[in-house]
């Protein structure tokens, strides 16, 4: 299959309808808001934006060629400037299919192929926008050298339709009940109604008095976040597999409306992740990410890197084990920090926790008593708080390996427990401050070249954290302890 | 006996002496600019001169003491090693870092001479391996032996197959 390819057709009426349906949505609250007259030049003007779309994407059409040789895969663009990209089939890493529900309709997707490197700069990417679904999926198999076929022992994980009950207790679901009545307001707005709808909001209630309303519409506020989430997380995960196919990758499939389907080099693997948000945690969850060389770096989104949703803990440690080979998390003893550690996070939290409440205080002696009131029930709530979150986050602390993973954990509002390939380590970082001195600790970092390319061990004993340090990754560290420490060990 | 520092044995090569000298001009660089205008101000506002003159000599006894002794202080601290498994690095003095990068990681090698630099004939050798976040700095080295540093780590890299992740 060495001849020049064009991409699909149906290109064009993505384009033109996507263009119809922003001209409508923009159009519609002018329209509302200026009356009727303005209907013919925005008539003119959706006309000549729909128009100008699909000219565009017809040149890009008619200009773009792509090939897929036994060596490479090469795309070209010749309109003005001639672009050529170019990939070398061995370097090919990783193959994304996205189908929004638009191009799903017209039975297309998006195929994105990346080396995993020069990412950035655009060079390690060919993007085909679109290409029939059929042919999308078929490139896709040829590209990893894949045999479309079942795997052998099954998916790795499938959607459970009850881990739906996680989604509200992300952060996202206040995010998104606020938002809600953003777009309620703005949407009044517009009839310039904003004001009625408050008052409408507060009838509704009835004689009630205000502090009942406002609770009222907290509960509202609460209840759309709930729906938010609930709806986001349908949309991201429905029809969710995690398989391990033939040939060595990991390949996960998931989405409601846009279907997204993201390929993964085990080659590339360096580790995983296992995430536990706050909320996610005391709702006895947790979510796996990879720990990949080639991802985008610093990329914290819930996006191309998550393996698992947010899950029951044993079901996330049992898809770790099966990614990772080797069951980690059941089998490590993390050793916790010494307990200077405990010390440092609580006097960081009641500096944290501290500053606001003597804010208030001082101008509460300064101006008025009420700020005196209120810097005392500020820090009767924000003070046990911290306490109790400085405590979690000592507990948090502890690192450990296995055979063959290093194993990392510390956080309270996001835990993070890192696996670590120990092979995949390319490097330690031992970093001391002056306090940590006076107490005996140190962090310790391990580099590698995956995920975001350094995990660390926080606040370790100085003496424990470095044999530590020396044992995970052998030959690396030891040349370089002091005969000292050598003399103790020995 | 723990005694709180970490027990890692310094790197064997300190810095070139003129790594003083830089540092101190760096600083000078820092401090002069602010002291200047502050005197300048004061001469041309006579009746705030009492206002600007008083900070500006503050300032400039700050950064003589500051240049004075703090770069003899992180002389000592700043040392270097390269030996045939690994390069090693301790730097840092509120914050102090040691860093190791095993030879057979490393991707690229990168020699920089600023301008302060080539003044007093120093360079800064780079070495970055595939983390993102690996990088190990060789600041203030001698710019002959900065360039025997690079060309001895090139080599060592070129010999070393696969692509280091």
């Amino acid at each position: 299959m060495s001849e020049w390819r064009r991409l699909d057709r149906r290109s064009l009426g993505v384009t033109a309808l996507l263009l119809a349906g922003v001209s409508v949505s923009a159009g519609v609250p002018i329209v509302i808001g200026t009356g009727l007259p303005a209907l013919g030049w925005l008539g003119t003007g959706a006309v000549l934006l729909v128009g100008g779309g699909v000219l565009a994407d017809l040149v890009r059409l008619r200009r773009t060629r792509f090939r897929c040789t036994a060596e490479r895969l090469e795309a070209e663009f010749t309109f003005v400037v001639h672009t050529r990209k170019s990939l070398p089939r061995e370097r090919i890493r990783n193959v994304d299919l996205t189908a929004n529900p638009l191009h799903r309709a017209l039975g297309v997707a998006v195929l994105s192929v990346g080396t995993g490197r020069q990412e950035s700069s655009g060079q390690g990417r060919i993007t085909l926008a679109p290409l029939a679904l059929a042919d999308a999926e078929a490139l896709r198999t040829e590209l990893l050298h894949r045999v479309a076929e079942a795997p052998a022992d099954g998916p790795l994980a499938t959607l459970d339709p009850r881990w739906i009950r996680y989604a509200p207790v992300s952060f996202v679901a206040p995010a998104l009940g606020l938002s809600a009545f953003g777009a309620l307001f703005k949407v009044a707005d517009w009839f310039g109604a904003g004001g009625g709808l408050l008052d409408w909001l507060l009838d509704l209630s009835g004689e009630l008095p205000l502090a009942v309303s406002i609770l009222f519409l907290l509960a509202l506020a609460v209840a759309a976040g709930v729906v938010g989430a609930a709806g986001l997380f349908a949309e991201m995960w429905w029809h969710y597999r995690l398989e391990r196919e033939p040939g060595g990758t990991l390949h996960v499939r998931r989405g409601l409306l846009t279907t997204r389907s993201i390929t993964l080099e085990e080659q590339r693997l360096r580790g995983v992740e296992v995430v536990e948000p706050l909320g996610a945690r005391l709702a006895g969850a947790a979510r796996v990410d990879a720990v990949a060389t080639g991802m985008k770096r610093d990329d914290d989104k819930t996006d191309s890197k998550t393996l698992l949703p947010a899950a029951p803990r044993a079901v996330a440690h049992d898809v770790a084990a099966k990614v990772l080979g080797e069951p980690v998390l059941d089998d490590v003893r993390l050793v916790p920090h010494p307990p200077a550690a405990r010390g440092r996070r609580l006097r960081w939290a009641l500096l944290a926790a501290a500053a606001p409440v003597l804010v208030l205080l001082l101008l509460g002696v300064l101006l008025t008593d009420v700020l005196l009131v209120l810097g005392g029930a500020l820090a009767v709530v924000v003070l046990p708080v911290a306490v109790a979150l400085a405590l979690d986050a000592y507990r948090s602390l502890g690192h450990g390996t296995t055979t063959r993973h290093l194993v990392s954990r510390r956080g309270t509002l996001r835990r993070g427990t890192v696996v670590l390939e120990r092979d995949g380590v390319i490097g330690w970082t031992v970093k001391q401050s002056v306090f940590q001195r006076r107490r005996g600790l140190a962090t310790f970092t391990a580099t590698t070249a995956a995920g975001s390319g350094a995990y660390s061990i926080r606040d370790a004993g100085a003496d424990e954290g470095l044999a530590f340090a020396a044992a995970a990754v052998p030959g690396l560290l030891t040349p370089f302890a002091s005969a000292a420490a050598e003399a103790s060990r020995a | 006996m723990p005694t709180g520092t970490v027990e890692l044995r310094p790197p064997r090569n300190t810095l070139d002496r003129r790594a003083i000298t830089w540092w101190r001009w760096q600083w000078a660089l820092v401090f002069g600019p602010a002291v200047l205008v502050l005197v300048l101000l004061g001469l041309l506002i006579p009746p705030a001169a009492v206002w600007l003159l008083a900070p500006a000599v503050v300032v400039a006894l700050i950064g003589v003491a500051w240049c004075a002794v703090l770069p003899l202080w992180w002389f000592g601290l700043h040392r270097w090693e390269v030996t045939d498994t690994a390069v090693y690095v301790r730097s840092g003095f509120l914050w102090q870092e040691w860093r190791v990068a095993p030879l057979s990681r490393v991707q690229t090698v990168d020699t920089l001479r600023g301008p302060l630099q080539q003044r007093f004939g120093l360079a800064t050798v780079t070495v970055t391996t595939a983390s993102a976040r690996g990088a190990v700095r060789l600041r203030g080295l001698d710019a002959q032996v900065a360039a025997d540093v690079a060309e001895r780590l090139t080599e060592r890299t070129d010999a070393t197959p696969g692509d280091a992740t």
